[in-house]
């Protein structure tokens, strides 16, 4: 099935389900219950009441197993995980008193792709645990699926078909491989896939696969003796002009462009500045939208770091030289249409070692799936 | 059906530490029976003691195959140490692409057959370095409630039928407190206050979170330097339990029900290897291996010895009788006088190691990276140029192992990322 095939299906599907939209609900005994375990917040508010409530529900019988997993819709994530743990004992206890799982609920409930994906996938396995060959026969049709955990397990029956075929018809291989490449979003599938193809001699292009920002302006190197640059606001925090002459750590320095040409989209300081220690370097990028937009700005980086949307700081990390991998930090944000601005402070620290080296980060922005939203210019 | 299997009883080397050590025995004697209300549990990271000494005499000293009572497979990775409470083996796992859902599994002793399983969506960071996983932190229980801290610093309060009492996020509370290569401290449970020790590079801190709420009872500001090692709960010379908290600084004495700083050591320490409490004293990995003993004036506990020979790996130093051991990653086991530091012979085991020995009757249970289970009885050294007869048995899992074995009720519990194995006796016998 091709792509876009799979998408008219999805599309079709979703416009089904919106009409016929499930409303389980839990029963009145238990709506206060599971709105004392939903008032969950930070540092443990609401831990006392909420493990009183959470054994009224996690007692109720298992019709009200599609209610629970409704009641996950705009909860938040401690509160997800009070839901989940009651999940798993009403489906537990009723098993193990020879109930029935209302199968054909949850199954509606599952594809029903505007529940919370993280109970979508809850109700997936425990449909598989119920019923293994009625919730394999769905599995394919989660590929295209905003359940990132749902959507893997699917572009993996395509890389497997894909492999299957690898051996005496190269074409269809190829084909298979390249439309699991299309729905795969996760930084591990993607790379297996690009692999694999290159195996058939096809060639990848993580760069647009990935989706990253590659073309930047860097500046540098200013301060960062003892690891007090990354507190202390240096002139682009304070006002962003790429064609001003700046005070670097060690005399006047200037923005210079810088364009990526690395598979996995490294912006590294020390092309421009060379192999530098205790200094700090900004770079800066435009990124234009259609549209007003929430997004991901998903960052990887092993040097201490900030990161400004439109001059707004999103968040900060004075970590150095522990690890570094795709997608390592996942930041809400909001493009507003136009020109944006990103800008990335990045700290190098003191440390000599060969593996301190890296002074880099990669930036990619996407959607909550982790599909690659690309700027408009 | 439990094999047979060669009895280990009391070894000569513990019953001859009784005739020359008396009070050096009768402190493991407390340890072994006296200071949990369930003597034969293992409740936490390196048992009930946090010395790894278990209060259980029964292990076998032979293993082979027919040692192992039962095995069973596990749904996720972890080097996490099994707890066992009672009738119930308690092991947390963590599954999933980044490695996001957190396992809480409840086996029972007799035959390893699952009795109940909780999961739960990670909160916090999941990254770790490649060779541990989001269950590298070992759960404690006191005895009425299981506590599970994983890597996310999520951590998890539930009673022994899995219903769930509490749940923090501290890695979303606190959004800057993790570590890219992973945390790996384990709880302890002191005056009703469960410690999570969650230091590093950024938002460090040690908090202790009542244990029937999950609230902050209080959050202390740690060093900002990362640090893989875990607590020890002592008692102080006031008989009150002392919290025994290592960094890269040193050593903190806190009082686990406030949060009070009681004292410092600050002479620096490993952030790997944690200190063991034995005898009232602390085998501190500053410097090689720092032995302090605390003073009941509030000052510093003073240095009794200090041996850079003895610096251990990243197994922590485990103390049997009179005897002090360490052990580096390669394998070479040191011991040495407890009374001086002195070495008195190094023997060369089948390494790499990563996790620490458990001993029972004096027997030391060292389990390598690749699986290999070796006994060593230190009583069985009648040459110390010799050590070599200390090796009693050897047994090959055939799997990964990182994490540090528990014992109870005659058996050692070992797990690697996909297997949790008893072996060992049937608890009736």
């Amino acid at each position: 099935m091709t792509m876009q095939a799979r998408g008219l299906l999805a599309g079709g599907f979703l416009l089904l389900t919106l009409g016929g939209a499930l409303q389980a609900g839990v029963p009145a005994r238990l709506e206060g219950p599971v709105q004392v375990l939903k008032a969950i917040g930070p540092e443990g508010k609401g831990n006392a009441e909420a493990s009183a409530a959470w054994k009224q529900v996690a007692s109720a019988p298992l019709p009200v197993l599609p209610g629970l997993l409704e009641a996950m819709d705009g909860a938040n994530d401690y509160a997800l995980n009070w839901l989940r743990s009651a999940v798993e004992s009403v489906e537990d206890r009723g098993r193990k008193a020879g109930g029935k799982i209302p199968v054909a609920a949850v199954e509606e409930f599952l594809r029903d792709t505007r529940h919370h994906p993280r109970a979508r996938r809850l109700a997936y396995e425990i449909l598989q645990r119920a019923e293994p060959e009625r919730a394999r026969r769905l599995l394919p049709g989660f590929v295209n699926d905003p359940a990132n955990e749902l959507r893997r397990d699917a572009v993996q029956l395509l890389m497997v078909a894909a492999g299957e075929k690898a051996t005496g018809d190269r074409v269809a291989a190829v084909a298979g491989y390249r439309e699991a490449l299309g729905y795969a979003r996760e930084a591990d599938q993607i790379d297996d896939l690009a692999k694999k193809l290159g195996e058939l001699k096809e060639k990848v292009d993580l760069q647009k696969v990935f989706g990253w920002v590659t073309r930047w302006k860097m500046v540098g190197p200013f301060d960062n003796t003892g690891g007090a640059g990354f507190s202390k606001a240096f002139p682009p925090e304070e006002k962003l002009d790429v064609a001003a002459e700046l005070d670097g750590k060690s005399g006047k320095v200037r923005w210079v462009d810088f364009e990526s040409k690395d598979d996995y989209g490294l912006i590294d300081f020390n092309k421009p500045f060379s192999d530098l220690k205790e200094v700090t370097g900004y770079a800066m990028a435009e990124f234009w939208s259609d549209t007003a937009r929430p997004v991901q700005l998903r960052l990887g980086c092993k040097n201490g770091w900030k990161v400004w949307v439109n001059g707004k700081l999103l968040f900060g990390r004075d970590e150095y030289h522990r690890n570094m991998e795709i997608d390592q930090y996942r930041l809400a944000t909001e493009l507003k249409p136009g020109r944006n601005v990103l800008l990335v402070k990045c700290c190098q620290n003191e440390q000599k070692e060969d593996w301190t080296k890296e002074w880099e980060f990669q930036l990619r922005l996407t959607d909550e799936q982790g599909t690659p939203i690309v700027s408009t210019k | 059906m439990i094999p047979k299997i060669e009895s280990a009883g009391p070894s000569p080397f513990f019953a001859k530490t009784m005739k020359t050590h008396p009070i050096v025995a009768a402190v493991l004697l407390a340890l072994a029976g006296g200071l949990s209300n369930h003597a034969a549990d293992w409740t936490q990271f390196r048992g009930p003691g946090g010395d790894g000494i278990a209060p259980d005499t029964r292990l076998p000293t032979s293993l082979d195959a027919g040692a192992v009572a039962w095995s069973v497979n596990l749904p996720g990775r972890g080097i996490s140490s099994p707890v066992i409470v009672g009738k119930r083996v308690f092991v947390t796992a963590s599954s999933g692409a980044r490695q996001d859902r957190l396992h809480v599994l409840c086996f029972n002793l007799a035959d390893g057959v699952l009795l109940w399983e909780r999961q739960f969506w990670a909160t916090g960071r999941t990254q770790t370095h490649e060779k541990i996983s989001a269950a590298t932190p070992s759960p404690a229980s006191d005895g009425q409630r299981i506590y599970a801290m994983f890597s996310s610093n999520d951590c998890a309060a539930l009673d022994l039928d899995g219903n769930l009492l509490w749940f923090r996020g501290l890695g979303r509370d606190y959004p800057n407190a993790s570590n890219s290569l992973g945390m790996s401290s384990s709880l302890v449970v002191a005056d009703g206050v469960v410690v999570a020790q969650v230091e590093n590079d950024s938002e460090s801190f040690t908090a202790g979170l009542d244990a029937k709420t999950g609230l902050n009872r209080w959050k202390l500001d740690r060093p900002k330097k990362a640090n893989w090692t875990s607590p020890v709960v002592m008692k102080g010379t006031d008989g009150k339990p002392v919290l025994a908290l290592q960094s890269s600084k040193g050593v903190t004495g806190v009082e686990p029900a406030t949060g009070k700083v009681l004292w410092n050591y600050d002479q620096g320490a490993s952030t790997v290897p944690s200190v063991t409490v034995a005898g009232g004293r602390l085998y501190v990995p500053s410097q090689g291996l720092t032995v302090l003993e605390p003073t009941s004036d509030g000052q510093a506990p003073k240095q009794v010895w200090r041996a850079a020979q003895l610096r251990p790996g990243t197994p922590s130093p485990v103390v049997v009788g009179d005897r002090v051991f360490t052990l580096n990653d390669g394998g070479i086991l040191s011991c040495a006088d407890v009374a001086d530091g002195k070495r008195l012979w190094q023997l060369r085991l089948k390494g790499p190691f990563s996790s620490t020995p458990v001993i029972a009757s004096g027997v030391l249970y060292c389990v390598n990276e690749k699986g290999l289970i070796q006994v060593v009885d230190p009583a069985k050294v009648t040459d110390p140029a010799k050590p070599e007869s200390a090796v009693t048995s050897e047994f090959d899992l055939g799997q990964t192992i990182v994490g540090t074995p528990s014992i109870a009720a005659g058996s050692l519990f070992v797990r690697s990322d996909g297997k949790l194995w008893r072996i060992g006796r049937d608890s009736a016998l």
